[in-house]
């Protein structure tokens, strides 16, 4: 699919300093004269800082990487998960559109984000808030349908669920991610009740963290 | 069911302390020097044994695939682990990751030394950014303990594990699109051979195994691979994560016998199909690429790699994907083919435009603006690309098509004779 860089590109582009020191250290991961490995986790990296990847960003990676920019931008445009113009401030919505989740409702989801956020895709909302895309599978079917935002996934959405994320978006509330019909993981929902979240140990707190 | 004591993955819901010492508590990390110390020999020989086959979707034998790299190499041998899960249905490496991280780590350790190779690449799919620092938890929390790095597991060998990832590419779930995308390029598989084990990752000898296939490797080793092949039929051993997506009651993942019905699998742990068994239209057992399985065939179906090959379908990776009644089958199987078109790496002609036209072509069945003779047609160019092309993508898209028109192909032209008729009665109004 042809994929091309936005029109408007900022004036330049650099790591902040923990990023930085990040960068460096994933150099370490590869052997010696192979650091072009590197090349997607900073390009992700540089998402993360800005939002989206500019043109500036490309060759600022190229060139700390020690690559020809032309390889870069090669996998920028390749790899989906890049956005090459800015995407909404709070949030981008990625809603799965694939088989399993389709089976499970996700159109309804795609109607809901064509009517409160933008009729296209890959457009931003009227106050530039939001943005949403269809992706494909995003690899946790047995929790369909799913959305992701940024770094979580929210789960066993429905068309309800699904209005209130948004408005919880639009007011800026904690987004708590995971299921939304009460799940722990993907276990057997009647597996769900022998567990209460209470019973949970204290070890699982990283998880938890995440679930706000 | 599968007993309790039976469970590879005894966390795999994360519910139960998943912190080194519960995992150390549940068996791991525990004896792995003693596992060690018998030498890479006796490793490959139990896994052999155990009849393990690799949980990727091909079923290849893992302990054979192996025995290829070879013995002495002057370059360093890699082990790469393919967590890039991204196959419609399948969702089951996503749990070991997160809830059973140390079950992977430590049999990439055991498997890295059975090849001698001097360190494994972790590469995860893009999206799976809490899977990944839930694995990057686990890495430190196992260089803390020495189990990995220099003289891992008090072994005197060095080995190091890293986690890498993608950026959203299904084509990178390819062994050697992987290794382009590991090596930073875009992710286009190569043409084989070299076959990895002889030029791989850096231009050096190189295994790509799944997740699941390494991950239960320390627990073979354990308990002994007549324990692992007493689990399913002949030569379909051990225990399988199956990952159930669709109409059922209660889609999960959940880790069974392999050879289990179908229908024990739906009825035991989802709690049936919506609107019960009868309600059943077809299932996809294996994740997008294998064909699906009509209701008929459902109904006996036995959930093993010779089993579905049998039915001209597949075990893949074991995600199922259960329609019923009320879903239009064939707007299903177009949405798989719009997936397959949007993955295309764009190298080889045949799947770079074929996709392109079966999915425009599968778009216009599920309206019925067709006419019959299309369907033929449409088969035809699914076999044009079927085995045209330098990796399977091209087959995967091909194959639900052809699943589709095997077993519904009277849906499909009843649609597109409604359809011409609503138009011939509309032109003479």
């Amino acid at each position: 699919m042809l994929r091309r860089l936005s029109a408007k590109q900022p004036e330049k582009f650099s790591f902040s300093k923990a990023n930085l020191k990040w960068a460096k250290a994933q150099l370490k991961k590869y052997p010696k004269g192979r650091q072009a490995s590197a090349v997607i986790p900073l390009l992700w990296k540089a998402q993360e800082q800005e939002g989206w990847v500019s043109k500036p960003a490309i060759e600022f990676v190229a060139n700390f990487l020690d690559m020809p920019e032309i390889r870069v931008l090669e996998v920028a445009t390749f790899y989906f998960m890049f956005h090459l113009k800015p995407v909404g401030s709070k949030a981008h919505f990625q809603v799965c559109g694939t088989t399993p989740c389709m089976l499970r409702g996700s159109e309804y989801l795609i109607d809901v984000c064509k009517t409160r956020i933008n009729g296209k895709q890959h457009s931003l909302s009227s106050d530039g808030s939001m943005s949403w895309e269809e992706v494909e599978c995003l690899g946790a079917c047995a929790n369909a349908p799913v959305v992701q935002i940024g770094s979580d996934y929210f789960e066993d959405l429905d068309k309800e669920s699904f209005e209130k994320l948004i408005s919880d978006v639009e007011t800026d509330e904690l987004l708590v991610p995971g299921s939304r019909s009460g799940r722990f993981s993907s276990e057997p929902s009647n597996m769900t009740r022998k567990y209460s979240r209470k019973k949970l140990s204290s070890e699982n707190a990283s998880v938890e963290r995440f679930r706000g | 069911m599968l007993k309790e004591k039976d469970k590879v993955f005894p966390n795999i819901h994360g519910f139960s302390d998943r912190s080194l010492k519960g995992v150390m508590a549940r068996g791991g990390w525990v004896d792995t020097k003693t596992i060690i110390s018998r030498g890479p020999d006796h490793i490959i020989k139990t896994i052999q044994e155990s009849g393990l086959r690799g949980r990727g979707g091909a079923g290849f034998p893992t302990g054979l695939k192996w025995s290829f790299m070879p013995k002495s190499s002057e370059k360093p041998k890699y082990l790469v682990i393919n967590a890039d899960e991204s196959e419609p249905g399948t969702c089951k490496d996503r749990e070991i990751l997160r809830h059973e991280p140390h079950s992977l780590l430590e049999g990439c350790l055991l498997a890295g030394i059975a090849m001698g190779c001097s360190a494994a690449y972790i590469y995860i799919r893009g999206e799976y950014v809490r899977e990944r620092e839930q694995l990057e938890v686990a890495i430190s929390e196992a260089y803390d303990k020495g189990f990995l790095g220099k003289n891992a597991c008090k072994s005197g060998i060095t080995f190091d594990v890293y986690s890498h990832h993608g950026a959203g590419a299904y084509i990178c779930g390819e062994e050697t699109a992987l290794l382009e995308s590991l090596e930073g390029r875009k992710g286009m598989p190569r043409m084989k051979p070299p076959f990895p084990a002889g030029s791989g990752l850096y231009g050096c000898p190189t295994t790509v195994n799944n997740v699941e296939s390494i991950a239960v490797v320390p627990t073979i080793l354990k308990r002994g691979s007549s324990w692992f092949s007493s689990l399913g039929r002949k030569n379909n051993h051990g225990t399988k994560i199956f990952a159930i997506s669709g109409n059922v009651n209660s889609p999960c993942v959940v880790e069974e016998e392999m050879s289990i019905s179908l229908r024990d699998l739906i009825d035991k742990h989802c709690g049936g199909v919506t609107g019960g068994w009868d309600n059943l239209k077809a299932v996809i057992p294996g994740g997008a690429s294998v064909p699906l399985i009509p209701k008929s065939v459902c109904d006996d179906a036995l959930m093993d790699f010779d089993w579905l090959k049998e039915q001209r379908s597949g075990l893949g990776t074991a995600a199922v994907i259960v329609m019923d009644q009320s879903v239009d089958v064939i707007k299903a199987i177009w949405r798989l083919s719009k997936f397959y078109k949007h993955e295309s790496c764009g190298q080889c002609t045949p799947c770079r435009e074929g996709t392109g036209w079966m999915m425009r072509i599968m778009e216009r069945l599920v309206k019925g603006q067709a006419s019959l003779d299309e369907i033929d047609m449409l088969i035809e160019i699914t076999k044009q690309v079927e085995g045209h092309t330098i990796c399977a993508l091209g087959d995967a898209a091909a194959w639900p098509i052809q699943g589709l028109i095997r077993h519904f192909r009277g849906e499909v032209e009843d649609r597109i004779m409604t359809y011409s008729s609503k138009k011939a009665i509309q032109a003479a109004e």
